[in-house]
């Protein structure tokens, strides 16, 4: 079979075998928000927040990492999702200490950006506000774990597209955080090479240039696409 | 006769003038430094609106029987925690008004130090130029509570002006908004979380 034929809330849509319902929702124009998915890596559905209803499914799917299938109903919008949206986004900006008037990445931000589109008026839980270390050691870059979101593009960029895997995961649950090396300061870390990679794909201000003020953090985060298409599909011009 | 004590939670006649009144919590006051960049829009608003309370009127008791409140900062001492309950009950609709209200934003960088009594300690002793000692002249001190909250943790909220500071724009289109006769009431929310 060529292509896959399904519901797209409630319209007749088609995918190539194998794209994801994030994929097929893009090809078709439908919007699903997005936070830890970055085009030219990989997908892990590690922020929740392009869960989607699918009929016969009691629970919601992330559409990153959701194959289609033939025949299968997806609805990308509904109360339901909405809500889980906008609790998922209090949910990050509860748990660590995300400040955005002095945050670097203020006005660049993603998850700034998100809180908005979904209409994040404020946060009813808790803030956690946890005292966490900010890693200045390397030479151009800093690492703030109060704006990290644990989305882990730093790592896959890093793995995936420098080859390096300097960034790794370590820790549980609220104790996660991302680490370089084996959990060494950065400056500290010999597989590093310094690209700059995870400064472009960093969805907020945790990964920064040094020297960046309030609102100056800008990425390129079309950068990382432009690499995996040069190496994948020969495009060398952006 | 106070106009206001007949209409319950509904909105002003069109023909009364409107209470208004801005509160000014742990913030840096930079939220009423843009409200007073209304410049002559202050004006307009009193042609339609007493300001009944606010930080830069020489009113002592926040009054009875207020319709709209802007409240500028986080809850960050007892001070401000008896003032905000003061408000919620004299209040028809209280406006968070700028991130320290809604989110705590920078008066809340704090609450990853620790306790009051050792943040206290490392700002007026351990960082201490000159005279190091903590200031304690009670009651004209207020007490710092255990964390900085946001306003609607602490009592119901009815709106969310956002911005560090919002922009003068945007507090006059909310108090236009506000202000406007026969206006619906503040949509019900539930956001509040008991201390």
């Amino acid at each position: 079979m060529a292509v896959n034929t399904f519901t797209l809330n409630g319209e007749l849509v088609s995918a190539s075998p194998g794209a994801t319902v994030l994929e097929a929702a893009r090809e078709n124009g439908v919007e699903i928000p997005t936070l830890c998915e970055l085009e030219g890596l990989s997908n892990i559905g590690a922020c929740r927040l392009c869960l989607v209803e699918i009929a016969g499914s009691p629970r919601l799917q992330p559409a990153c990492v959701t194959a289609t299938t033939e025949g299968m109903e997806v609805r990308t919008d509904s109360e339901r999702l909405r809500q889980y949206r906008r609790m998922i986004l209090e949910l990050l900006f509860a748990e660590r200490n995300h400040v955005c008037p002095v945050c670097v990445a203020n006005g660049h931000c993603e998850l700034q950006s998100r809180a908005i589109d979904n209409g994040m008026e404020f946060v009813r839980f808790p803030y956690q506000h946890p005292d966490l270390p900010v890693d200045i050691t390397h030479a151009r870059f800093g690492i703030d774990h109060n704006r990290c979101i644990l989305c882990t593009r730093c790592v896959r960029v890093c793995d995936e597209i420098e080859g390096a895997h300097t960034w790794d995961v370590a820790g549980r649950g609220t104790g996660s955080r991302v680490i370089t090396d084996l959990n060494q300061p950065w400056g500290d870390a010999t597989t590093c090479t310094t690209c700059g990679k995870c400064v472009e794909a960093c969805p907020t201000g945790a990964i920064f240039r040094k020297g960046s003020s309030a609102g100056e953090m800008e990425h390129q985060r079309d950068r990382i696409r432009f690499i995996a298409d040069a190496r994948s599909k020969r495009e060398w011009t952006p | 006769m106070d106009p206001m004590s007949a209409t319950g939670n509904q909105p002003s006649p069109a023909n009364s003038r409107a209470r208004i009144a801005t509160v000014w919590l742990g913030g840096c006051s930079g939220c009423h430094m843009s409200f007073l960049d209304l410049d002559e829009w202050l004006f307009e608003l009193a042609r339609i609106a007493d300001v009944v309370y606010s930080p830069v009127a020489d009113i002592k008791e926040y009054p009875e029987n207020v319709d709209a409140v802007l409240v500028e900062g986080a809850v960050a001492n007892t001070d401000n925690l008896e003032l905000i309950r003061k408000v919620r009950a004299r209040t028809k609709v209280v406006i968070s008004f700028g991130d320290c209200a809604i989110t705590g934003n920078v008066t809340a960088l704090r609450n990853p130090l620790g306790s009051p009594e050792s943040l206290l300690r490392r700002a007026y002793i351990e960082e201490a130029d000159v005279q190091p000692g903590i200031p304690e002249e009670r009651p004209i001190v207020p007490e710092l509570l255990p964390r900085v909250l946001p306003v609607h943790h602490v009592v119901k909220v009815d709106a969310f002006l956002h911005g560090c500071p919002p922009s003068p724009e945007r507090i006059r289109t909310a108090l236009e908004q506000l202000l406007k006769p026969n206006q619906p009431a503040a949509p019900e929310k539930d956001q509040t979380r008991e201390l």
